[in-house]
């Protein structure tokens, strides 16, 4: 202690300034080439996904403007299989002596002039394709990203703010209140995760914010036991000890003083979780117990591609596959990354 | 030697410890249902019940008593295995169980063991190669792998050998167990032990290393030891440890087995039948099937921490 400040007396020039955790990290993450490129690329998802929350971006992918199954630009205009369906031959049969309707042939042939319709052509193909009802497979697959993406990140910030919180009180405190929550800790992992996802879907409803609460609630185990041991770990050392000496209460010491020191590992489970929480929404979606059914999202497109695959229209199933794949490829890479740059110490 | 004293008074403190964990599950899977799950007595009469209908369903449940006596209720079908019957089918819960579950291990137990048999020793072959090209193009495909959503391989998979090579029949399942494991199993346990096998190597990998990196392995190698010995004998063994805690984890899935799997290809098991229970709203067959597997979870993590003693006698039990 004392060279240092007799160091810093004798030199008297400015101290090279020390570089913060996040300062290291970020240079550390700023050489990873890997890291940068994933980070790139989750960029450019995540400017995807504001810009379709803001309608700029496939706000019209429930409009159905292309034929039943059109096919991809690049394919070109497949069989015209809506053409007009062929008239019984044979001469039609004259009814109009049974049909009570036949007295106001006239008169419905006169009304539906005066209604004014617009047949609107579809086009025959679309740039990755269309879907049953002749939506745009590539504006699908955009929607789809916004609603997946949104549900992983929204469900992993609420599973890792229970996690923490709760983490944080049981090992800060412990006793009675670490006890209780260690009986709810095993509570909740001595049921299999994906029983406990059942059970919460079972009793609620089917919309993204459902499926972000189920998320939540049953994810934050993980987040609790680390961010337990931290606290525990934490709560012992000198600098929270000082704290206390000088004053400082139970939750200035959590939340001041040790939350800083522990953030790291929160941001990387805060990433851990959304590739997981993606792949359990999109399996939730898939078998009916995620999105509601006017909405869209990578496992809702993977359920409509099964039948479709056998129809040989594979175009929604490569889109929301190719969308999907590179979307968490890219932020695994990145939470890779991530905690070698805060805890190089970890690999 | 272990002696079987300290094991008996060990299991019963386990098992004492139980309890308040299975109490805590009782109360969450009835505070679930209670608070947030529609009223039964509607779900059960059907839409067109009149209310007088709606009145004696719930009579007859108890649901016109204060919570706490229909939670008592709650906790005696729990402890007596009397859960009724199925909402939907009318089917007793019991009966559900017995004959659902066959059908679940039939395909969990041969992907289980073909999973473990293939990813251990891929796993310890990319460990004592790391770093080189095969280690690095291995973790690359598992990476992608991992990428790809387990449906995408199901749907694709059971298109081209199902439908377009027609090597296997698409689903289907039969009365017989053999017939069941010469002709429906075969594809999708293959196509589940593919998905499965990227994780496992990735997770196994990482304990083989932690154990190559050792110091006693160094040790090992100095006295001389084969290299053969130096794997078999001390990495293996070692290693051993994580991979049955690992094992421990998935026991109680080999249950509810892959509910996709058996969605798929139309496999009358207990994944399935939990499923249709939830899309049904068929409450007993969800709460039943979410207890007695936490009971399970507990026993198997019990009987873990005692193979842990038999595998590594450094391990003391309290």
């Amino acid at each position: 202690m004392s060279t240092v400040a007799a160091a810093a007396s004798v030199s008297g020039a400015p101290r090279p300034r020390s570089h913060g955790v996040w300062n290291l990290a970020a240079r550390r993450l700023r050489h990873d080439r890997f890291g940068m490129i994933a980070l790139a690329v989750v960029g450019l998802y995540m400017i995807m996904v504001a810009l379709v929350s803001l309608h700029l971006l496939a706000g019209d992918w429930a409009d159905e403007r292309g034929m039943h199954y059109a096919n991809p630009t690049f394919m070109g205009p497949g069989p015209d299989d809506l053409a007009m369906i062929e008239p019984p031959p044979g001469h039609m049969l004259d009814l109009s002596a049974v049909d009570p309707l036949a007295p106001h042939y006239a008169e419905i042939e006169r009304r539906t002039r005066e209604l004014q319709t617009t047949v609107r052509p579809r086009v025959r193909t679309l740039p990755f394709g269309g879907d049953r009802y002749g939506r745009d497979v590539l504006q699908k697959a955009i929607k789809g990203s916004q609603v997946s993406i949104v549900v992983g990140l929204a469900s992993a910030v609420v599973a890792t703010f229970i996690g923490s919180v709760l983490g944080g009180f049981a090992g800060f405190f412990g006793g009675r209140i670490g006890d209780a929550l260690e009986w709810l800790y095993n509570v909740f992992t001595s049921v299999p995760y994906i029983l406990l996802v059942f059970a919460f879907a079972a009793v609620s409803g089917r919309s993204i914010a459902s499926v972000i609460v189920i998320l939540g609630l049953t994810g934050w185990t993980g987040v609790y036991r680390l961010l337990r041991a931290e606290y525990i770990k934490h709560s012992n050392r000198e600098y929270v000890r000082a704290a206390q000496a000088i004053g400082a209460g139970s939750m200035s010491r959590m939340f001041v003083h040790i939350l800083p020191n522990v953030s790291h590992v929160i941001l990387v489970q805060l990433s851990l979780n959304v590739v997981g929480f993606i792949k359990a929404e999109v399996i939730l979606s898939f078998l009916g117990l995620g999105v509601s059914v006017d909405s869209v999202s990578w496992g809702t497109m993977l359920n409509e591609a099964q039948t479709e695959l056998i129809l040989g229209k594979w175009w929604q199933l490569a889109a929301a596959t190719f969308f999907m794949a590179v979307f968490v490829t890219a932020f695994s890479v990145f939470t890779d990354s991530l905690r070698d740059a805060l805890d190089p110490k970890l690999r | 030697m272990i002696g079987s004293g300290t094991v008996t008074s060990y299991l019963i403190r386990r098992i004492w410890q139980m309890i308040p964990t299975l109490l805590g599950v009782i109360l969450l899977i009835f505070v679930l249902f209670t608070l947030f799950g529609g009223d039964p007595a509607e779900i059960i009469a059907g839409q067109n019940a009149s209310a007088q209908q709606v009145d004696i369903i719930r009579q007859q449940l108890g649901l016109d008593q204060p919570w706490w006596v229909q939670l008592w209720i709650f906790f005696k079908e729990v402890i007596t295995f009397h859960w009724g019957d199925s909402w939907a089918t009318r089917e007793p819960v019991a009966h559900i169980f017995l004959t659902r579950l066959p059908a679940t291990l039939t395909v969990m137990i041969p992907l289980f063991l073909l999973t473990l048999v293939l990813s251990v020793p891929i796993a310890l072959g990319v460990a004592y190669v790391r770093g080189s090209l095969t280690d690095r193009l291995t973790m690359m495909a598992t990476t992608v792998a991992l990428s790809i959503s387990f449906l995408v391989y199901v749907i694709a998979g059971q298109w081209l050998f199902g439908f377009k090579l027609s090597w296997f029949p698409i689903q289907g399942w039969s009365p017989s167990v053999w017939k069941n494991l010469a002709v429906y199993v075969p594809l999708p346990v293959m196509l589940a032990v593919f998905v499965s096998l990227a994780p496992q190597v990735r997770l196994y990998r990482s304990f083989f290393l932690d154990e190559i990196g050792q110091d006693y392995v160094r040790t090992a190698r100095a006295k001389g030891l084969t290299e053969r010995q130096v794997v078999f004998k001390h990495v293996l063994r070692n290693a051993m440890i994580p991979i049955l805690t690992d094992i421990s984890l998935q026991l109680p899935g080999l249950f509810v087995g892959s509910f996709l799997i058996e969605v798929f290809f139309s496999i009358p098991g207990l994944g399935r039948e939990v499923l249709l229970a939830v899309n049904r709203s068929d409450y007993p067959v969800i709460q039943a099937t979410t207890i007695y597997l936490a009971v399970f979870t507990m026993v198997i993590n019990l009987l873990t921490d005692v193979l842990y003693k038999l595998v590594d006698p450094r391990v003391v039990l309290k």
